[in-house]
């Protein structure tokens, strides 16, 4: 492989990224005779034969096992409806709530505009189902939601949490981070600002290299 | 007197200095802005999300819901805000030109809301809008076929002319002015749109088709530019040459 082909480089929709047989279509790409056709907007990577498209924009598309923040929009006699920021609205059945619950008013535990950190269950046609059952999931209390582009949470959480751990620790806050860009924070007034900045600074620079160095010195400011 | 010089000095198949950007709209899922030089369209894509009703639901496919707008500053005389039937009209027929190159299958149910705001105008505005729409859907990440540039094309007496002003279309003298805004996707070379306001002789049809070709092929890649993250202004360039050459 020689150096060129490991590049990314941004296509935009029926843009030709690669042709020539030698190649597969993969992500978010087609095939129409030689070429490899993008079908997004995004990154264009080519890695050996295949060609994949990395998305860097656009609505949060939910997956099975994500863990994400939603509001509650609405209760009904068996659970919640939860806003997700997804293409559908979704729902938490009162079984995957893991306490006891007095069914004759749920909204005890959790009511309309309340925030909740959720898993994803299953994801059918036209319809999310969420649980409560697993770690670190519940009802999230005080503090401040903020929305970043999903695709870049990835970032905001950095190589098995560094730079998510290193804005926790700086700035003495609790952050749930979730897969559909929702963000919680917890902390004292000036912890809170304090990291809410630092995220905005990674979203921005999310392709630049260094970047936890360069969010290492904002946060000693 | 037949019209050999165009009013504003252009030649006959060139495009007013063009601005483009995208991003323009934070909140948005995806935005973009478009200029055709004092024409200027933004453009803001969110979704695919919920529909309510839910009577207006497709269970087979996303729907696209384009509205076209011209603010009230837009014109020298306040154009009154709020819907009209010309909006409705240039909302539906944009609509129509962007979906066929969406992929509405991917999320059923659901709808894909574009809206165009026109800030300035100065004819064209509805190809400066399927542009800015174009641009703003590729930046939502919808997942489309191709992309769309759209060009209004004019006949001012004989002459074929490219990206017509408000001046041209009102040019009375000889054959008077035709408009045709023509939009064509970037691949295939297909077209979704097609207007005709004015006569024009069959046989030279042709004519029009390869130069809304030749424009649309230019400003595609004005779109692709920006897209890429460059900011596009010609008006400031040209107005920096002109001082330059003035020195």
């Amino acid at each position: 492989m020689t150096k060129e082909e490991k590049q990314r480089k941004i296509v935009i929709p029926g843009e030709t990224i690669v042709s020539g047989d030698d190649y597969l279509p993969g992500d978010f790409t087609k095939k129409e005779h030689e070429d490899i056709v993008a079908n997004r907007y995004g990154l264009a990577e080519v890695s050996g034969r295949v060609v994949r498209l990395i998305p860097i924009s656009g609505v949060f598309e939910p997956r099975r096992g994500n863990t994400v923040i939603g509001r509650v929009e609405d209760t009904t006699f068996n659970g919640w409806i939860i806003d997700i920021g997804g293409p559908y609205s979704s729902f938490l059945p009162l079984a995957e709530c893991p306490r006891f619950i007095n069914k004759n008013d749920i909204s005890e535990f959790a009511g309309i505009g309340d925030v909740m950190s959720v898993k994803i269950q299953s994801v059918k046609k036209g319809s999310i189902d969420l649980t409560l059952k697993s770690r670190g999931l519940g009802k999230l209390e005080g503090g401040r939601i903020i929305k970043v582009n999903p695709h870049k949470v990835p970032r905001v959480i950095g190589k098995e949490g560094s730079m998510i751990n290193l804005i926790k620790n700086q700035t003495k806050t609790e952050i749930t981070v979730g897969q559909n860009g929702y963000i919680w924070i917890r902390g004292d007034l000036d912890g809170e600002s304090k990291a809410v900045d630092a995220i905005g600074l990674v979203v921005e620079e999310a392709i630049s290299n260094g970047l936890t160095e360069k969010v290492e010195d904002f946060l000693k400011v | 007197m037949t019209y050999s010089k165009r009013l504003d000095g252009r030649k006959f198949d060139e495009l007013r200095p063009i601005k483009t950007e995208i991003g323009v709209i934070p909140n948005a899922d995806g935005s973009a802005l478009f200029a055709f030089g004092e024409t200027v369209a933004i453009a803001a894509v969110y979704g695919p999300k919920p529909l309510h009703p839910q009577h207006l639901q497709n269970p087979e496919k996303a729907i696209v819901r384009f509205n076209y707008n011209m603010l009230p500053f837009s014109v020298s005389e306040r154009a009154r805000p709020g819907p009209s039937r010309r909006s409705k009209e240039i909302g539906m027929v944009s609509g129509n030109a962007v979906s066929s190159i969406i992929d509405l299958t991917k999320f059923p149910g659901t709808v894909i809301d574009v809206g165009v705001l026109i800030l300035q105008a100065n004819a064209s505005t509805r190809c400066a809008g399927i542009n800015a729409a174009a641009m703003a859907l590729a930046h939502a990440g919808i997942v489309m076929k191709e992309m769309v540039s759209s060009v209004s094309i004019g006949k001012i007496d004989d002459k074929i002319v490219t990206d017509i002003t408000k001046d041209e279309e009102d040019y009375e003298k000889g054959e008077g002015a035709t408009d045709i805004p023509f939009t064509l996707t970037s691949r295939t070379k297909q077209i979704t749109h097609l207007q005709l306001d004015g006569k024009i002789q069959t046989g030279r049809f042709k004519e029009v088709y390869d130069a809304a070709k030749k424009a649309c092929e230019k400003i595609l890649k004005y779109q692709e530019r920006a897209l890429k993250g460059e900011k596009i202004d010609e008006n400031k360039n040209s107005e920096d040459k002109k001082q330059v050459k003035k020195k």
